[in-house]
This record gives structure tokens, sequence and C-alpha cells, in this order.
């Protein structure tokens, strides 16, 4: 078997062993890795900040024939010999791959090596960014680029007061002019980052515990707590150097378009290649060439076929986006200094053909405009600036994905191909996979390709939930018939009732057994309880925050002993009681609200509970009061419905002792206040939550869950989790904090006056029941002999409590009385 | 005919369960329309008594009942389950008389169809 031995395991490393394991599954691959963790997907390292874990980074699987050996690196190339030397080990190839990708630059400079000064480019580097900057003040960014801004917004995230310093005229000046950078500035300003351009950093000290950066501007200096360098990458050839192989005048290994390097058995790939003299520092012209050396290893002949540089990136809220030329024979302008939107585009002498542009503030034509580069302009000039509408219909040939070099055509090929949504186009053409700029594109191209995505609820109703919330709302109908008969068609079914009834629910429409509401509740509503396999129901008090007196839990001990019902502690911080009888309800819900209990609502899509960590009352490491925010928050949100249920959690400190980042809004207490997460789920899909605020005040905390919540309810689908929901945002996690933080569609004020409303018309709806003879009656096992319980329901006694009968070695359910199956009947 | 209770007990959408004479029990229910429809109360997939407490509506204009279980919707005209046409709910004969609900064997519901 032949060797091949490969240096990195980066992106492009990684998408190369993917490349030549599905070609010629008989190489002997070896994998050197310098960092302690395979692969992972540097372009959305940032998403670290956000929460995404490096396990969510991982691009790492298991390819059949190849050996990763993780944290040891190459030391050694040994041409004549033809091996490989680790620290460790001695690798002998046949043919070697160079993927070593790039180093961050860090320009000679006194005092940059100081603790506290790091660069952007593992994992690693961004955990020690996070721990350094706990606790901390202000951050300072030494590079005003693609690089510069990611790790501005980071600082940000972090919390901390955050400037950069730029020795280029104005920002991101190898993509944008000098307009587009300025409007940049603006938008970037407003954000509360200093922006300083034309200043570069002279000398670092450390004065105070603090850090000092001096300039080369007369008299500014800085006093921070933390500098990042993001001043640009250089090449990793130094391994190539050291064994002769041709370097390129400002770095990188030379190639040709084969991606061999001066010697013919050996490759270079990905940021350290000069592409006949060119290194790329984006992903998408690595790939290329991985897909080129996989080809040739296979015995094929492709070459390299050019890059596409372009890049959108959308950070604190601002869409930049820069494609094809950046220069040409005709260019035309918009700038709207109002809207902090300019736009730019590249045209040939006969203002036909489109070569480039850029825009900043608005990329929402991005993808068309990226995907028509080279070609006809894709419409109105006046309409691709100003923001217009725009309807073009893109080549076949145009390129969709550019990280993945994917065109229209594959797309259109692929959804013909029974490709139904954009996790299917992913998985059958790579494309969407890397930065994630292209989906929106993906999304569109799916609904041309005849792919409708439905959002009915149910076959009497075309609207989607969120359709039916604004109409309810707007209409202040209040009954399911009225609703049906105007907006909808038949007699409604299991899906849209208890649609319904949430939205009647939602917007505080009394309680949810009152007149025609009660046709509409799913079984668990109907009884405000949840129905087991047997047809008993169990029973929830509310314990909030799971906290609890002794005397009330003598109390729900009595009470299910008196009414024999099986006890449990359940995930929620609460006490379950199983096995009650329907006729049995009023009688121990009577007991527990005399008690001073409440429904916990179990039964319903509405808020679960809020759990809490003991905090500072206890626990030696507690910063914030977790107990009584967690009871405080129960109490507001409590019998809150909603498109699916909702679970919270708040933890006294980042031990996270509750577990609160699996919840749909969690908290986490810090030495300043609260973070709040949103969009955590466990079940099926676990999914952590994102951070959405840091630090801030109960008040903000609770304003911004009330929002949260509120538009939730008011546009997610029917049984859409909060995680779903988050995610289906576009925009997601930033756009989500544009309208309920900053309000930008002006709709806070809005919700806020929907959750007063909530709070204000909260009662209990056990107390409701058994206050109202009319609904009582409903609790009875037969209409026609009220005292009768149902005597099919039986149950065995099991670890000395009880079980329904035959659930133990679940036989054939017990029958009393007669009705027979039957196979076939009335067809 | 057994007679089960008063026409205005029942809830328009809803349903209610009956004990028989022999010991059998059946769901009684009230649609919209104030039409009524009589089932055999057991879910036959999970062999409880609870089909009168499901949702009632309709698939495609079929009048149905769902199962507060597993969710299956039965015919409330035939009692054939619409997801496994192998099972099915018995189908009991249902009338008002001067108010009162009342309703036959199952068998009877056989010759009536
Ligand atoms: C914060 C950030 C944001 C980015 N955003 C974008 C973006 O939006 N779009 C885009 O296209 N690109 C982006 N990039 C650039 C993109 O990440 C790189 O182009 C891509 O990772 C290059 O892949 P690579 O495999 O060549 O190098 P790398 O991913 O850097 O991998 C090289 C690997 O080789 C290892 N290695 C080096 N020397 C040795 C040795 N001697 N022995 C063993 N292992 C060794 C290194 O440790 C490293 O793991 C971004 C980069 C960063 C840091
Ligand atoms: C008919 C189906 C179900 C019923 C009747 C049910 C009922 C319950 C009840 C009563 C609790 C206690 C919550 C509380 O204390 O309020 C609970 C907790 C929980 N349930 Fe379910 N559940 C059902 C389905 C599911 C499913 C499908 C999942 C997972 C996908 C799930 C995941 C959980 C989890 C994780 C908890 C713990 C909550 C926490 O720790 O906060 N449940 N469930
Ligand atoms: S999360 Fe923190 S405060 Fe809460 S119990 Fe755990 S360690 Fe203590
Ligand atoms: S363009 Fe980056 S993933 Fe498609």
């Amino acid at each position: 078997m032949s060797k091949l031995v490969v240096i990195g395991d980066g992106m492009v490393g990684r998408r190369f062993l993917e490349a030549v394991t599905q070609r010629d599954p008989s190489w002997e691959v070896t994998v050197l890795c310098e960092e302690p963790r395979p692969a992972y997907d540097r372009v959305r390292l940032s998403a670290f900040f956000d929460g995404v874990s490096a396990e969510e980074l991982s691009l790492a699987s298991d390819l059949p024939g190849v050996e990763v050996r993780l944290g040891e690196a190459a030391t050694e190339v040994d041409r004549a010999a033809k091996v490989v030397r680790s620290a460790t080990g001695e690798y002998p190839y046949d043919k070697l791959v160079f993927a070593t990708g790039s180093y961050a630059f860090v320009p000679p400079m006194e005092g940059k090596d100081l603790p506290g000064v790091f660069v952007y480019r593992t994992i690693e580097d961004l955990e020690n960014i996070k721990a350094h900057a706990e606790g901390r003040r202000h951050g300072v960014v030494i590079g005003g680029g693609l690089l510069g801004l990611e790790a501005a917004n980071a600082l940000k995230l972090l919390g901390l007061e955050t400037q950069i310093v730029e020795f280029a005229p104005w920002l991101m000046a190898r993509q944008l002019d000098e307009a587009g950078g300025g409007i940049l500035k603006q938008h970037i300003e407003k954000l509360g980052i200093g922006v300083d351009c034309s200043t570069g950093g002279t000398k670092i000290e450390a004065v105070d515990g603090r850090l000092r950066m001096d300039t080369n501007r007369d008299g500014v200096s800085y006093d921070t707590d933390l500098i990042i360098f993001a001043a640009g990458v250089r090449p990793r050839d130094q391994l190539a150097r050291d064994c002769g192989i041709e370097v390129g005048e400002r770095g990188g290994i030379i190639t040709d378009l084969s991606c061999a390097t001066s010697d013919p058995d050996v490759y270079a790939i990905g940021e350290v290649a000069a592409m006949e003299g060119m290194c790329y520092g984006l992903v998408a012209p690595g790939y290329a060439m991985a897909e080129v050396v996989a080809d040739r290893l296979a015995g094929g002949e492709a070459t390299f076929p050019g890059a596409d540089m372009s890049t959108k990136l959308k950070l604190l809220g601002v869409d930049v986006a820069q494609f094809g030329a950046m220069e040409g024979p005709l260019s035309t302008t918009y700038l709207d200094p109002a809207h902090g939107t300019y736009a730019k585009l590249i045209l040939s002498d006969d203002a036909t053909t489109l070569l480039g542009g850029m825009l900043v503030g608005d990329a929402e034509p991005y993808p068309l405009l990226r995907a028509s580069v080279g070609g006809k302009v894709p419409g109105k000039l006046a309409d691709l600036l100003g923001g217009g509408e725009i309807e073009g219909a893109l080549p076949d040939g145009a390129q969709v994905c550019s990280c993945n070099a994917v065109t229209k055509g594959e797309i259109m090929g692929a959804i013909h191909e029974g490709c139904h949504d954009v996790a299917e186009l992913k998985t059958c053409t790579k494309a969407g996979t890397s930065c994630g700029s292209c989906i929106p594109m993906l999304k569109q191209l799916l609904a041309e390709g005849g792919v409708e995505v439905s959002k009915a609820v149910c076959e009497h109703f075309t609207q989607s939930r969120a359709e039916l919330f604004d109409i309810v709302k707007v209409t202040g109908i209040t009954t399911f018939s009225e609703l049906i008969t105007r907006y909808g068609t038949g007699s409604g079914c299991d899906l849209c009732k208890p649609a319904v009834a949430s939205i009647l629910a939602s917007l505080s429409n009394g309680h949810i057994l009152d007149g025609e509401q009660a046709a509409l509740q799913d079984t668990n509503d109907h009884f405000l309880a949840n129905m087991q396999r047997n047809g008993t129901y169990s029973v929830v008090p509310r314990i909030p925050g799971g906290e609890i007196t002794p005397d009330k839990l003598i109390v729900i001990g009595e009470v299910a002993k008196e009414f024999d019902l099986y006890t449990k502690i359940t995930g929620g911080q609460r006490i379950d009681m199983f096995g009650a009888r329907v006729e049995d309800l009023p009688k121990i819900w009577r007991k527990l609200v005399d008690a001073g209990f409440e429904s916990g609502h179990a039964y319903g899509k509405a808020l679960r509970t809020v759990k809490s960590c003991v905090g500072t009352d206890w626990c030696r490491y507690g910063v914030q009061d977790s107990v009584k925010m967690a009871i405080d928050l129960e109490l507001r949100y409590r019998g809150l419905r909603s498109p699916h249920k909702l679970k919270s959690a708040v933890s006294g400190c980042a031990r996270e002792c509750a577990e609160a980042r699996g919840k749909d809004f969690g908290i986490i207490a810090t030495e300043h206040g609260w973070n709040l997460y949103v969009g955590g789920n466990g079940g099926f899909t676990p999914r952590h939550a994102d951070l959405l605020l840091s630090d801030v005040d109960s008040e903000t905390l609770v304003r911004t869950i009330d929002r949260f919540l509120m538009f939730y309810i008011s546009t997610a689908d029917r049984l859409q989790r909060t995680s779903k929901w988050v995610e289906s945002l576009e925009g997601g996690l930033d756009y989500l904090r544009e309208v309920i933080v900053d309000d930008r569609l002006g709709i806070c004020g809005e919700l806020d006056a929907l959750m007063a409303k909530h709070v204000e018309n909260y009662a209990d709806e056990w107390k409701g029941v058994i206050d109202d003879p009319e609904k009582l009656q409903r609790f009875v096992s037969f209409v026609n002999a009220p005292e009768t319980p149902d005597p099919t329901i039986e149950f065995e006694e099991v670890r000395g409590q009880k079980f329904p009968a035959g659930t133990t070695e679940r036989s054939q359910p017990v029958l009393l009385g007669t009705p027979v199956l039957r196979s076939s009947q009335g067809k | 005919m057994q007679p089960i209770c008063e026409f205005d007990r029942l809830v328009p959408g809803r349903g209610v369960a009956a004990l028989l004479a022999d010991g059998s029990q059946v769901a009684v229910f009230r649609l919209f329309d104030d039409s009524l429809y009589a089932v055999s109360n057991e879910d036959p997939f999970m062999g409880a008594n609870v089909i009168s407490r499901g949702l009632v509506g309709d698939r495609g204009g079929e009048p149905v009942v769902v199962s507060p279980l597993l969710k299956q919707a039965f015919s409330l005209k035939t009692g054939v389950c619409l997801d496994d046409e192998a099972v099915a709910l018995e189908v009991y004969a249902v009338e008002v008389v001067d108010g009162q609900i009342r309703v036959g064997a199952h068998s009877e519901a056989k010759a009536s169809t």
C-alpha cells in the first residue's frame, strides 16, 4: 500500500482527507495534527463566543484508512529518506501534503509577549481570551480588517469596552473603498466600539496590572486590559523552507496549478500554498486545492480553477459584502448616510457585464450579485443599488456557494433528485456548510424548484400559526367557530383546535374551560392534568423555583396517601402524583388549593418550571440570588400558553448547577448581574441555549425575557420549540437582539403590553374549576353513573407503590366491559 | 335503547362516557352542528377507556374522534381507524327523545347503516 502523509488537520487538510478517501481508498494515510483536537470550522470560530461549543464546531469524522495523530507537530521533513519526523515518531511517505495553514502575524513590537496580549486563530486562543476577559473592562484590537472586526465583536460579546486600532486610513481596506469604509465606521461606532484609523501601535508595557499601548500618533496611547493582534496572517512555510522546497518572496510554498511544489512528490494546499505565487486567505480556494490534489492522487488531471474572493460578514447586525473585482472600467455608487448604506457596482465599459462590487449596511442583493459576477447585470441598476425589488433569473453556471464551489445548476439538479430542504441540500451538495452566507439563496432556489414549505396548520386552515395569531389579535375573535367560519374550512381537528385554544389563551381570554373554549382543549388541558396510559391522570402542583416548606411537603404526602397516588420527583424540581381517577381530580385539587398550592401546568403547552440552584442563600460560590430570581420568573410566567412547552432555570454562578443552558430561557448569574441564554432544549435533539445578553440587571433581564417570550408566542409555528424558532429566524440571534433589545421593528411596546395583560389576568386554573359547579360536572367517569368509578382501571403494587396493572410485564390490557375488536367494518 | 342523560349536558364539540347495562362503555359526542355520534369508549390500541375524552373534528369532511393517548383518528360514522384500517371502534345507534339521549346496542347500529 502506498503511504500518504498530511501535515496539518485544519479546514483544508480535512476536506482533502474526505476527498482522497472517497476517490481512492487504497492510500494508507497518516495525519499530523499539531492542535489538541481534530479539524474544526475556523471560519465560524467566533461562534464560540455565542456559546457554540468546540464539539459543535468540529469537522472531524472517522475516515477509513486514516490515522490522525493529535497534538503531534511535524518537526522535520527528510526528502532524501522520504520521511516526516515529529518529536515522538517517524512517518515514511510516498506522497506528502502540506496543509499547515497560516499563523497570526504579530508585528515586531516591544511588549508583544506580555500576558494579556493575544492572537485570534485557534480555539485555545479564544479560550485564553475569554478567561482573561473575565472581570476586566477594556480591550484593544489591532487591525480593522475582516479578522479585526470579528475579534472586536467577540470582545463586545464578552462585555468589554472595545477599541479598534487600524493602520490603514479606513476599515476593511482590502475589501472596501474609502466611502464604504466610512459608512462601516459609522455603524461600528454607533454600536459603542471605538475606531481609530491611520493609527499604529508602537509599544506595549505593563502598568499597574493593566496594559498601556503607545501609538505613532502624538500623545495617543491606550490604557487597556487586553490586546488582540488581528493584523493579518502569514503562511506556515518554515518546515518547507528548512527542507529546501521553494517558497515565495512574501512567503508561502510555491505550487503550480496542480498544487505540486518544487518536489513532485510534495503538494501544498490551503493557506500555506502560494499558488503560482499567490496566497489565498479564504477557505474556498483551499477547498478547491484539496479537490485538485485528491484527484491527482487518484490518477486524474485536475487543475486549480481560480478563486472567488468574495466575502460577506454580518457583525453586530452590520452587513458588509464584497464580490468580484474591486476596480474596473466603470463604476456606479449609491450612498445613503442617513440609513447607513453604501453600494458600489463595478461594470464592463459597456455597462452590461457585472465585474464586482461592494455593499455596506444592506447586503440583501449579495447572493444574486455574487452569483452574477462575469455575467449580465441581473436587474436595473437603480434597484440593485437602492434596495428595490429585484427579480433576476440566475444562469445555471452561476456559483451559489462560493465556499464550496457549488453552482446553481448543481443545486437545481439536487432539488430535482429529491432534496427538499436546506439540510438535505447541505448533505447532497455541501453548499451552505461553511460560512452559511449562501443559505438564503438556497431557500430561494428551493422555492424556485417548486418545493413549497407549507406552514399551514392543518387541512382546515391554510394559514400558519403565526398568521392565525395575528388574525386573532387584530380581529379580536374569541371563538374557534367564528375563526374557522371566517378564515378556515370544515370543522377542525386535533391539530388546529389546540393551536387555536393556545392562541386564545395567550391573548388572555379567560379560563381555558370557559364556554366554547372547553371544546378545543386537548384532553390534558381539558382535565387540567396529564392523561396516563391507563386513562388516569397525574397531578403536578406548582413549586416555584423548586423551593418548598416542610408543611407543604407533608400536604403532598397526605394527599397522595389519601387518594392512593404514586409519587415521583420530576426532572423539573417538583413532585408528580400519578394514578388519579378523573372523578377524584377536583377533590385532590381542593385539598391542594386549600394548602396554598396551585396548578403547575404540567399538562399544557405553557411554562413548566423555572429550576434553580441554591445560589447565594447557601452555596459558597453563588454570586446572585438564583432561587429568588427563579421564583419571581416562575410566578411571572405561570400559566402562559405558548406554541410549545417552555422550560427555564436559573444558576447562581458560572458552575451552572441548574443546567440553565438546556432551557428555552436560561439565566446564569455573573459578578455584575445576569447572563440570559435563549433557545436551549433537551429532548430528542439537545441544544445549548445561546447567549443573548450579558451582565444585565434584574429589570433589564425580566423585560427582555418578556419580549422574547411574547415575540416567540406571536411568531412561532405550531409545536415549534424556541430552539427551532431561534434557528429559523432569518438573521438569527443578531436579528432577535435587534427586535427585542433595540426595538428595530417598533413592536416592543406591544410585546410589553401583551405580557402585562398576561400577568394581570393570571388566575389558577384548578381553583377556577373547583369553584364552578358547571365545570365540576365534567369530572366523572360516566355521565349516567356519576358515582361509579371506571371499573376497568386496575393497579398493582411494585416497590411499595401502585402502578397501572399489566405495565410491569406489559401484557394484554385488562378488559372488563366487552367491546370486541373487529378487523373490518363499514367499508 | 337505553337513556343516557339530557342532551343539554353535552358541550358542543366534546364527548361523555356512559356505562351500559351490560357493563360496556360508550362514548357519545355532540358536534358543533348538534349531530350526535356514539362509539365504544375503549381505545383499541392502549386498552384504556378514554375515547370519550378525545378531540373531535373532521378529516377531509369525515367526522372523526382522535384518541387522547396516541392520537389515532377514528371515523365517527363507521368506527374505522383512519390511520390503521384493520382496527375499528364499535358504532352504536343514538337518538334524542324528549331531550333525552338514548343509545342502542351496537348490533342495532349495524342494521341502521
Ligand atoms: C476568526 C477567523 C475567521 C475567518 N473567517 C473566514 C471567512 O468568513 N471566510 C473564509 O473563507 N475564511 C475565513 N477565515 C480563514 C479560514 O479559516 C482559512 O482560510 C482556513 O482555515 C484555511 O485552512 P487551512 O487548512 O489552510 O489552515 P488551518 O485551518 O489554519 O489549518 C492548518 C492546521 O495545520 C496545523 N499545523 C501547522 N503546522 C503544523 C505542523 N508542523 N505539524 C502539524 N500540524 C501543523 C495547524 O495547527 C492547523 O491546525 C477565517 C479565519 C479566522 C481565524
Ligand atoms: C405525553 C408525553 C409526556 C408527558 C405526559 C410528560 C410529562 C412530564 C412531566 C409531568 C414532567 C415534569 C415537569 C414538571 O415538573 O413540570 C416532565 C419533565 C420532563 N420531560 Fe416530559 N412528558 C412527556 C413527554 C416528554 C418528551 C417527549 C420529552 C423529551 C423529548 C420530555 C422531556 C422531559 C424533560 C427533559 C423533563 C425534565 C424537565 C426539567 O428538568 O426541567 N417529556 N415531563
Ligand atoms: S451554580 Fe454556582 S451558585 Fe448555584 S449551586 Fe452551583 S456552584 Fe452554587
Ligand atoms: S458561501 Fe459559504 S457556505 Fe456557501
